[in-house]
C-alpha cells in the first residue's frame, strides 16, 4: 500500500493542516498567495467599471458633475469613515489570533467589524437609494427627466453618471454582504476552536478580503461623491 | 524546492501603534479629500482626490494587508493588478480620446519635427 | 534520476492500487479531491460541450453547399454559427488543455501530491458543469443569434433570444476558469518538489503557468462586460446604447480586453503539449530552453496589449489602430521563435513518428500558416479588405483547430498510457491523425481564397461563385469529423482492452513517468527530488512501443 514515507504521525501537524502540503509555513504561503491573486482578479474585476466610467467621465465631464451633485457627500464620507474603522477592527482581530488572545477577544473584534459592515450598508440602502428612489434619480424608466429642464443637453449624461453610481457602488455592496458572510464562518468557527497563534490563515486571508473591499470604496467615495469640486459655482 | 517561509506558520506581528497611527492618518485623509472638495482648485481637485485616495490604498495595503512585511512575490502580484488595470484604461483612453482627431492633412511626416521639410 | 529505486530495465513490482481503482462508486468521483479524477471529469464534459460545438459546425457547413442555404433559414443560421463560436471558444477550447492535462499533470510534473487547494479544483469542475447547464438551457430554448461576440446594441436591445441565460453561462464557466487558473499558478509557485527549480520544470509548466496568469488578469474583464450587458438587457438602463449616451465601441474594448488573451488562453497550453511531444519523439533536448519558456510568459504580457486589431474598422481612431498594429506584428514574434526552437530540436533528433508525433508536425506547419495570416489581419490596410470574410474564419481555425486542438489530441494521446495504463493501437490513431490533417485542409483553405476573394462571413448565403470552394470546405468537414470520430473509438476501446502500458511506454523524460501508470493517488511512490534539468534525454530509457 503506498504510504508517503517522509508523513508524520498526524498529531504532529497543527488543526487545520491540509495534506497536499509539507508543512504549515507552505499552507499559510499558498493561501496568502491564492487571496492575492484572487484580488487582482477583483481589481480587474471592478476596474471594467472604473475604466468605463473613466471613459464616459472624459467625454461627457458637465453631466457628470450635476450627477455627482445629486449624490450627499455627508454619507459618503461617514460611510468611508465608517469602512476605515472597520478595516482596524479587522486587522486588530487577525493581531489577536497572531498574539494567542482569547476566542472572545478575537471574535468581539471580529463582530465589531460585522457591526460597522452592516452600518455601511445600512446607511447606504435607508438614506441614499431610499432618497434616490422618492427623488426620481433611479436612473431607467422612473428617471426624473422632465422635472429638471436645467440639465440641458447634459441630461442623458446625469443619467449615464447614475448608473455607474447604482452599478459601482451595488457591486461594492455584494461584496460587503459577501463579506458579511464570511465573517459569519469566521466567527463561528473561531468560537469552534478552529484558531490559534500557529493557524490562523483564514482569518488572515479574509482580511485580505475584507480591506480589498474597503479599498474599493475609498477611490469610489471621491470618483463618484467629489468630482468636478463642491466649491460654490462648480 | 518552492519559495516559502521558513519561520513556519508565524506571520509577522504589528505592533498595535502601527495599525492605530495607520488608522488615524486614513481618518485624517479622509477629512482632508472630503475638505479639500470645497474649495476651488480647478482641475487640481481631481489631482489632489485622486492623490490621496492612493495615499489611502497604499497605507491600507502596505499596513493592514502587511505587503510591507511580505515576500517580494506578493509585491509583485499587487502591482501587476494595478498595471494591467493600467493597460486597460489607457489603451482604451487612447481609443476615445483620439476619435476625434483631424487626419494631420500634411501626412505623417508633419508629425515629426523638420522631416517633413527634408522629404518634400 | 530523480527516484532512488528503480532498475529502468524492468518495471518494479507495481501496487494494484492507483487513482482510478483506490475507490468505488459514483460519491468517490462526485466527491473526490484527487486532481487526476477531476481531471477525467473535466475531459467527459468537454468532449460533451465539444459534440454539440459539432453539430452546430455541421449544421452550417452542410446549410453553405448551397448559395441560397441549403438547410436552414438565415435566422436560424445566425443561431448555429454563434451557438458553434461560444461552445466552441468558452466552454471547450479555453477549459480543454488546462482543466484536463493540466489538472492531471501539473501536480505530478512538478513532483506534489495535489494541487494547492483540491477542494477548490471540485467546486471549479462543479462551476463549470453549472456553466455548461445554462449554456445548454440557453441552446434548447432556441439558441442567441449575436455572434460569440454579443455587440450591443443588437444583443442588449433587438436580438429576442436567451442572451441573459446564455450570458450568465458564459460568465459562470468564466468563474471556473480563474478558480483553474488561481490553482494553477499558487500550485506551480508553491509545490515543486526539492530540486525542482524554475529552469528545471517542464515547458508544459511554463505554457500552463503563462495561461493561467491570463486566466486571473482577463477573465474577470469578460465578466464584468457580460455581467454589464445583462443589466442593460434586463433593466433597458446602461452605458453601451447610444440612445441614451452610451458607446457601443466600449463593450467592444472591454470584450477584446479578455477576448483577444482568450485566444492565447487557448493556443500557450497546446504549445506547452508540442514543446513535450516534440523532445520526447525527436529524443532531444529542446533547443533554446529558456527561449521558449520566456516566449510563454512574453506572449501572456503582450496578448493584452493587442486588442484593439479586432476593432479596426468599427470606429476605432486611427491612431489607436497605429498602435495596436504595430503591437500586433510584435507578439507574433514569441510565437515565431518557438517554431523555430520546435524546428531546431527536430534537426539531428532521433525521430519516430508515432501518433502523438503527427500530431506534433501537423500542428508545427499548421500553426505557421495561421499565425502568418494573422500578419494581414494585424496589418490595418489589408485589414479593411479581409475583416468581416472567410479569410479571418481560415485563419482562427488554422490556429484554434489546426493549432489548438490537433496539440489536445497528440496530448491525449501521448499521456493516454499514464492516465489509463493501456495503450492505444497506434495504427489506428495513426490513421485517425492523417485523416484529421487532410480533413482539416480541405475543410479550411479554401475558406482563405473564397475570404481573400470577399465572401463575407456569418452570412447564411452567397454569392454563387464561391460555391465549388464551398463545396470543397463542406466535403472537407465531413473527412475531418471521420478523423474526430475514430480516436472516441479505439480510445474507449483501449480502456478495456488495450495492453498495460508499463510506467514509462515512450521511455520519456518528466517525473510522470516515473510513476506507475495510472499513478497513484498521492501520486509518488516516494516523493521525488530533482537532480537532472529537463528533457535529459542522453540518459533516457528506451521506448517500448
Amino acid at each position: 500500500m503506498s504510504e508517503m514515507a517522509a508523513h508524520d504521525a498526524h498529531a504532529a501537524h497543527p488543526p487545520g493542516f491540509a495534506h497536499q502540503f509539507e508543512d504549515a509555513g507552505q499552507q499559510k504561503d499558498a493561501g496568502t498567495l491564492g487571496m492575492w491573486a484572487f484580488l487582482v482578479t477583483e481589481i480587474l474585476f471592478f476596474g471594467g467599471m472604473f475604466t468605463s466610467y473613466i471613459i464616459y467621465r472624459s467625454l461627457h465631464l458637465p453631466g457628470f458633475i450635476i450627477g455627482s451633485h445629486l449624490l450627499l457627500v455627508k454619507f459618503g464620507a461617514t460611510n468611508t469613515a465608517v469602512l476605515i474603522c472597520s478595516s482596524l477592527t479587522m486587522a486588530l482581530a487577525i493581531r489577536s489570533a497572531q498574539t494567542g488572545k482569547s476566542k472572545s477577544t478575537i471574535i468581539w473584534w471580529l463582530v465589531l467589524t460585522m457591526i460597522l459592515g452592516a452600518a455601511f450598508l445600512a446607511l447606504k440602502f435607508t438614506f441614499e437609494w431610499h432618497a434616490d428612489y422618492v427623488e426620481h434619480t433611479v436612473p431607467g424608466a422612473f428617471f426624473g427627466f422632465e422635472n429638471r429642464p436645467e440639465w440641458g443637453p447634459n441630461a442623458p449624461y446625469v443619467q449615464m453618471f447614475m448608473c455607474f453610481y447604482f452599478f459601482m457602488t451595488g457591486l461594492h455592496a455584494l461584496h460587503m454582504v459577501v463579506g458579511l458572510g464570511i465573517l459569519t464562518v469566521l466567527v463561528i468557527m473561531t468560537a469552534r476552536g478552529k484558531f490559534s497563534s500557529e493557524y490562523y490563515t483564514p482569518l488572515e486571508i479574509s482580511g485580505l478580503y475584507w480591506h480589498f473591499v474597503d479599498i474599493v470604496w475609498i477611490f469610489l467615495f471621491p470618483l463618484l461623491y467629489l468630482i468636478g469640486g463642491r466649491y460654490p459655482g462648480s | 524546492m518552492s519559495d516559502h517561509t521558513e519561520q513556519g506558520a508565524h506571520g509577522h506581528v504589528v505592533p498595535i501603534g502601527v495599525y492605530i497611527a495607520v488608522f488615524l492618518s486614513l481618518m485624517v485623509l479622509t477629512a482632508l479629500t472630503t475638505g479639500v472638495a470645497y474649495i476651488d482648485l480647478g482641475a487640481w481637485n481631481t489631482v489632489v482626490a485622486l492623490a490621496i485616495a492612493v495615499v489611502k490604498m497604499l497605507l491600507v495595503v502596505l499596513f493592514f494587508m502587511h505587503v510591507k512585511y511580505a515576500h517580494g512575490l506578493t509585491k509583485i502580484v499587487v502591482i501587476c493588478g494595478f498595471f494591467w488595470l493600467g493597460i486597460m484604461i489607457t489603451l482604451s483612453l487612447s481609443d476615445e480620446l483620439t476619435r476625434g482627431w483631424e487626419m494631420n492633412p500634411i501626412g505623417w511626416t508633419g508629425m515629426i519635427p523638420f522631416l517633413h521639410h527634408l522629404l518634400s | 534520476m530523480s527516484t532512488a529505486t528503480a532498475d529502468i530495465h524492468h518495471d518494479p513490482v507495481e501496487s494494484n492500487v492507483n487513482y482510478l481503482n483506490s475507490s468505488y462508486g459514483i460519491k468517490s468521483w462526485l466527491l473526490t479531491v484527487d486532481h487526476k479524477r477531476i481531471g477525467l471529469m473535466y475531459l467527459a464534459v468537454i468532449t460533451f460541450m465539444f459534440l454539440i460545438g459539432g453539430v452546430a459546425a455541421t449544421l452550417m457547413r452542410l446549410n453553405l453547399v448551397e448559395p441560397q442555404g441549403a438547410l436552414v433559414e438565415p435566422e436560424t443560421y445566425n443561431k448555429l454559427f454563434s451557438t458553434h463560436g461560444i461552445i466552441m471558444v468558452f466552454f471547450f477550447l479555453v477549459p480543454s488543455i488546462p482543466a484536463t492535462l493540466g489538472n492531471f499533470l501539473i501536480p505530478i510534473m512538478i513532483g506534489a501530491r495535489d494541487v494547492a487547494f483540491p477542494k477548490l479544483n471540485l467546486m471549479s469542475w462543479y462551476i463549470f458543469v453549472t456553466g455548461c447547464i445554462f449554456a445548454m438551457i440557453a441552446i434548447i430554448s432556441g439558441g442567441v443569434d449575436t455572434g460569440w461576440t454579443f455587440y450591443p446594441p443588437y444583443s442588449s436591445l433587438y436580438s429576442h433570444t436567451p442572451v441573459v441565460i446564455m450570458a450568465l453561462g458564459i460568465f459562470i464557466a468564466g468563474f471556473s476558469s480563474i478558480l483553474t487558473g488561481l490553482n494553477f499558478v499558487v500550485t506551480i509557485h508553491k509545490m515543486r518538489a526539492p530540486g525542482m527549480t524554475w529552469f528545471r520544470l517542464p515547458l508544459f509548466i511554463w505554457a500552463l503557468y503563462a495561461t493561467s496568469l491570463i486566466f486571473i488578469l482577463g477573465t474577470p474583464v469578460i465578466a464584468i462586460t457580460i455581467f454589464l450587458l445583462g443589466l442593460e438587457r434586463l433593466f433597458h438602463v446602461g452605458i453601451f446604447d447610444p440612445a441614451i449616451g452610451g458607446d457601443p465601441l466600449l463593450f467592444q474594448h472591454l470584450f477584446w480586453f479578455y477576448s483577444h488573451p482568450a485566444v492565447y488562453i487557448m493556443i500557450l497550453p497546446s504549445m506547452g503539449v508540442i514543446s513535450e511531444l516534440i523532445t520526447a519523439f525527436s529524443r532531444k533536448k529542446i533547443f533554446g530552453y529558456s527561449f521558449v519558456a520566456f516566449s510563454s510568459l512574453a506572449i501572456a504580457v503582450i496578448s493584452f496589449v493587442v486588442w484593439g486589431h479586432h476593432m479596426f474598422v468599427t470606429g476605432q481612431s486611427v491612431y489607436a489602430g497605429l498602435v495596436f498594429s504595430v503591437l500586433s506584428f510584435i507578439v507574433a514574434i514569441p510565437s515565431a521563435i518557438k517554431v523555430f526552437n520546435w524546428t531546431a530540436t527536430l534537426y539531428k533528433g532521433s525521430i519516430s513518428y508515432q501518433a502523438p508525433m503527427l500530431y506534433a508536425l501537423g500542428f508545427i506547419g499548421l500553426f505557421t500558416i495561421g499565425g502568418l495570416t494573422g500578419l494581414f489581419l494585424a496589418s490595418l490596410a489589408t485589414d479593411v479588405h479581409l475583416n468581416g470574410t472567410y479569410f479571418v474564419v481560415a485563419h482562427f481555425h488554422y490556429i484554434m483547430v489546426g493549432g489548438a486542438l490537433m496539440g489536445y489530441l497528440g496530448g491525449i494521446h501521448f499521456w493516454w498510457p499514464k492516465i489509463t495504463g493501456r495503450m492505444y493501437p497506434d495504427i489506428w490513431a495513426r490513421v485517425a491523425a492523417a485523416i484529421v490533417f487532410i480533413g482539416f485542409n480541405l475543410t479550411f483553405f479554401p475558406q482563405f481564397v473564397v475570404g481573400y476573394l470577399g465572401m463575407p462571413r456569418r452570412y447564411a448565403v452567397y454569392s454563387t461563385e464561391f460555391q465549388f470552394l464551398n463545396i470543397m470546405s463542406s466535403a472537407g468537414a465531413s473527412v475531418l469529423a471521420v478523423g474526430y470520430a475514430i480516436p472516441l473509438v479505439y480510445l474507449i476501446w483501449s480502456m478495456r482492452y488495450g495492453p498495460p502500458a508499463g510506467r514509462n511506454p515512450w521511455g520519456a523524460k518528466g517525473l510522470e513517468w516515473t510513476t506507475q501508470s495510472p499513478p497513484p493517488t498521492e501520486n509518488f511512490d516516494v516523493p521525488p527530488i530533482v537532480t537532472e534539468d529537463a528533457y535529459n534525454y542522453a540518459y533516457a530509457e528506451a521506448p517500448h512501443v
